[in-house]
């Protein structure tokens, strides 16, 4: 057998042994919990090294697996925020009895998006997905003595079985129409009959559940208030991202055909979940449910992004771009809310009045966060999000582009809310000053500089960009 | 000259705010870098002076180029002419000054500062670029050091019109923003320079002009939406309220200037007319306005409104005269207003309250201040002799060029409006001056200190400077308003 196919598998193979290793780790049953996180730690930081081991790209084992740039980079994006979540959830983490399981699940569920971001065939990618979905519903639980938790992961396994089942519809019906499950004899034998639209229509539903677009965000909110907040971190910015990479893949080349399409499908979905996830922003006041909405609303702008479909590879480019930045942000922003929940409790937006008085640190980083979300100069957030409505602008889609501008606005006002709430509001209980270890001061600092640099870098923009070309 | 440390300095030095160790240090480091700003100002005024002397008769000096985001074409480029100096010298005047006045914050010193020379960075950088995309970012920049700065330090309703004006502004760029896509998506570039050389499709100006000119119109106060200025100049501390009547609105005006008119000639001659009529009634309800408020900061916010509706005016008018007027009104109402709420702020920090009936017979008292308000409401009456005077008078003359019979009732009408002026600031100006002292508490504050004393000579320099050789700064105007007018002119008008 070729070794250069395994080399083109680096991270599945790096994430299979990693799984292994916590296996021992557990049957083994000595390790303690700081032992355990600081090695997933240390191999997560190994694993990123194997980006710059060069790849063949293309097809392998007939088109159940596929690599290119523009795939090892998302999975790095998607790597790197695991790593970020496993640091910054350390408080959570070390208290936790079942530590070894918990990263057992995060991986599998990591394994399952990179096969289905890497197949090349209906077949695997539906493996891939199940392997990403299900492993998540079993860490929504993870907080095994609250029973909000127990609630979110049975709406999790619910909807998420639900939605799989309306995918799977619409895949045997591909299948009845094309005789094949390759993404390629597919593509071209999509014409647009009507039962080749119905059957595309059951499979965007499916994708839409995942990335919890309204109509189908009913269970969002709901699962990101039960669950641990480390998950809902993973939830919120590593599975939406990976379903995102998956969805702009399989509309812009397996339905490419039915670009006529989908075009209007997201034009319309797009300006409903936007104005959805803001106005119920507006009135939460729980932080988890808060950033439930608020990444609702963030998918709306990234369904602008991936309706630009004259000018594909800006389409793509602005797309990657957007989650690798908002991988930071929203992540910068769940950091500080796990640390300050883990150490006192507090999960309210009221809780948070006075913060920067009494820690300044975690205010200005969760202040970033914010502008970063809001697209305010000069952090991320703002480059990220003018260029997916760049994109979006491509077709000339004016009122689009006039709804999702003026969405900004309304989305700056919630999360001044929290600005409001951190820098001005007097608190009548404050909270103490919180101590940070070395692992959540790597993680803010990683955040922060992501936020902070990344539209400085023109390299970056530049690369992605070039990579986007070839899916 | 190398512009980029205009946007260099002012983050530098609000870096090294924040490594300082006592409020002490703080101010040391902000007057220093602000005065430094001066000097980069007018470093670059005589650099231009010079260039220009020997002939050099590009349209923009100084140029500098580098791409930023190669595949989309964005560009970070730079470059002024005679209108960028003179904001720039405006900016760097008023920031001076407001770091003068505001040596007595002591809550949060740090972050005030700091703040306060990020929103002067974004500023800068605003009348520098000469990028559609880079422009935007700097003018979205200053929105949330604006709100942070009125809702922190601010009085009275502040949290209302923190977020009042950072909604509004947000909204404002919005608009700007779906307009400079549109302008992007017909010419597939961002650079100014480009775009006015190549005419745009007349179907292109028509659709989005409209959202460039109110988008910048609302920084502008572009009535109707002029309602963040009274309510957030009121409620904001002494400095931001200096910087955004100061600064902050001439960036709406630039942008109308620059961005709006300048690249869709055709459009603005198309909508001269809603133009004329939404400034001449801001000039109008603006003075009217003002004639109701008993609060000074409301008095100066509401006849913000009146006079920079006379750059609006000016720009749509679209003659040379009109237009060097409006960005010579431009620069007297920033530093004239800047002056008017310092002297308030001077006056608030003493007898805590901005009542016009709760003060009387303060000249006696505080001669200092009270000077710098005479100066103030004198300028913003339009006497001659100080810069409000000959920045009106160049916008009426340039009106009147225009010989359409409605844009001359506009004229007229605006004209008028100088008559309400000078009885809203002679009466403020008398009742507080003038007369018996009303409160005794009043009777022992002191006058100005040092560093208010100095921070209202320099912006009385700048008034009486403008006032008395008015040509220094038309000079300075004209050539770059020729550049406009000439691609009016190439437009078929």
């Amino acid at each position: 057998m070729d070794l250069s196919i395994l080399i083109s598998m680096k991270f599945e193979m790096a994430l299979t042994l990693i799984i292994f290793i916590f296996l021992f780790l557990k049957i083994d049953g000595r390790a303690g919990n700081q032992l355990v996180i600081g090695i997933t730690n240390l191999l997560l930081l190994l694993t990123f090294g194997l980006y710059f081991l060069p790849a063949q790209n293309g097809q392998f084992f007939s088109g159940m697996f596929r690599s290119s740039p523009l795939l090892q980079f998302e999975k790095l994006v998607l790597l790197l925020a695991t790593f970020i979540i496993s640091l910054s959830s350390f408080q959570w983490l070390k208290k936790n009895n079942h530590v070894a399981e918990f990263y057992m699940l995060i991986f599998s569920s990591l394994l399952g998006m990179f096969f289905m971001m890497s197949s090349d065939n209906l077949l695997m990618f539906y493996l891939g997905l199940e392997l990403s979905s299900i492993p998540v519903a079993a860490l929504c639980n993870f907080d095994l003595d609250k029973k909000i938790s127990s609630e979110a992961a049975m709406k999790m396994i619910l909807s998420s079985a639900f939605s799989s089942a309306i995918l799977l519809f619409g895949v045997s019906l591909i299948y009845g129409t094309t005789g094949s499950l390759d993404y390629y004899v597919i593509s071209k034998a999509i014409v647009g009959t009507p039962l080749q639209i119905m059957a595309f229509i059951l499979i965007f539903s499916g994708f839409a559940f995942k990335l919890s677009v309204v109509p189908f965000h009913l269970w969002t909110a709901d699962v990101y208030e039960g669950s641990p907040i480390a998950v809902t971190a993973f939830l919120s910015v590593v599975s939406k991202g990976a379903m995102a990479f998956v969805f702009i893949t399989t509309l812009y080349w397996v339905f490419g055909n039915l670009g006529a399409t989908w075009y209007y499908m997201l034009a319309i979905l797009a300006v409903i979940t936007m104005i959805t996830g803001n106005l119920f922003a507006l009135r939460q006041n729980n932080m988890k449910r808060f950033f439930a909405f608020s990444s609702i609303a963030q998918v709306g702008y990234l369904l602008i992004g991936i309706s630009g479909f004259v000018k594909a590879s800006l389409s793509i480019g602005s797309v990657v771009y957007f989650i690798l930045i908002y991988v930071f942000s929203n992540l910068a922003a769940f950091g500080v809310i796990s640390v300050i929940s883990a150490l006192t409790g507090k999960e309210t937006i009221d809780d948070y009045k006075g913060l920067y008085k009494s820690n300044p640190t975690l205010a200005l980083l969760m202040a970033l966060a914010l502008f970063s979300l809001a697209g305010i100069p000069p952090t991320a957030g703002f480059f990220g999000k003018l260029f997916l409505l760049t994109a979006g602008s491509s077709t000339g889609a004016w009122p689009l582009i006039i709804i999702a501008s003026l969405n900004l606005m309304i989305s700056l006002y919630y999360y001044l809310r929290i600005v409001r709430a951190m820098f001005i509001d007097e608190s009548s209980e404050p909270m103490a000053k919180l101590s940070l270890s070395a692992n959540e001061v790597i993680a803010f600092v990683l955040c922060a500089g992501g936020i902070l640099s990344i539209g400085f870098m023109k390299g970056l923009f530049e690369m992605i960009f070039s990579i986007s070309g070839g899916l | 000259m190398n512009l980029s440390l205009l946007i260099i300095v002012p983050v530098f030095v609000s870096l090294a705010i924040l490594l300082c160790r006592d409020a002490k240090q703080v101010r040391v480091v902000a007057l220093l870098g602000a005065a430094v700003q001066l000097g980069l100002a007018l470093a670059l005024f005589f650099a231009y002076r010079a260039e220009r002397e020997a002939g050099n008769t590009a349209q923009m000096l100084f140029m500098y180029k580098t791409p930023w985001f190669a595949p989309l074409h964005i560009n970070y480029s730079v470059g002024v002419d005679g209108i960028s100096v003179a904001m720039i010298m405006l900016t760097a005047s008023v920031v001076l000054a407001g770091v003068l006045v505001s040596w007595s914050v002591d809550t949060l010193t740090k972050e005030f500062f700091f703040l306060l020379l990020l929103l002067s960075s974004g500023a800068y950088g605003f009348f520098i670029s000469l990028d559609l995309f880079t422009l935007f970012f700097f003018l979205e920049l200053a929105v949330i050091p604006k709100y942070l700065l009125i809702g922190i330090w601010g009085s009275g309703n502040k949290e209302y019109s923190a977020t009042k004006l950072a909604l509004m502004l947000m909204g404002g760029s919005a608009l700007v923003f779906v307009g400079i896509l549109g302008i992007y998506f017909e010419a597939g570039t961002f650079d100014i320079i480009e775009l006015s050389q190549n005419q745009l499709s007349v179907a292109t100006q028509h659709f989005f002009f409209p959202f460039l000119f109110i988008g910048f119109g609302i920084f502008g106060a572009l009535f109707p939406f002029h309602t963040w200025v009274p309510d957030g100049h009121s409620s904001a501390p002494t400095a931001a309220s200096m910087f955004l009547a100061g600064i902050s609105m001439k960036l709406g005006g630039y942008g109308c200037l620059r961005v709006a008119t300048y690249l869709m000639p055709q459009a603005a001659h198309e909508y001269q007319g809603i133009i004329i009529l939404l400034a001449a009634i801001a000039i109008l309800y603006g003075s009217f306005a003002t004639m109701m408020q008993t609060d000074l900061k409301y008095i100066n916010a509401y006849s913000s409104v009146s006079h920079c509706g006379f750059v609006l005016l000016g720009i749509g008018m679209l003659t040379k005269t009109a237009i060097t007027g409006a960005v010579m009104q431009m620069v007297s109402h920033g530093l004239m207003t800047a002056l008017f709420f310092a002297a308030i702020g001077m006056l608030y920090n003493r007898t805590h309250t901005r009542a016009v009936e709760k003060m009387g017979g303060l000249l006696k008292i505080t001669p200092f201040i009270g000077t710098v308000f005479f100066i103030a409401g004198l300028c913003s009456l339009g006497l001659p002799g100080f810069s409000g005077f000959a920045a009106e008078m160049t916008v009426f003359m340039g009106s009147w060029q225009n010989n359409d019979m409605w844009y001359r009732l506009a004229t007229i009408a605006a004209c008028a409006s100088i008559v309400v002026t000078a009885v809203y600031i002679l009466r403020a100006l008398g009742k507080v001056m003038m007369g018996p002292l009303l409160d005794e508490h009043h009777a022992d504050i002191t006058d100005a200190g040092w560093n208010e004393k100095l921070a209202a000579i320099i912006l009385i320099a700048g008034v009486v400077l403008v006032g008395v050789a008015p040509l220094l700064l038309q000079h300075l105007i004209s050539p770059a308003a020729d550049s406009i007018m000439h691609n009016i002119a190439k437009a078929g008008f």
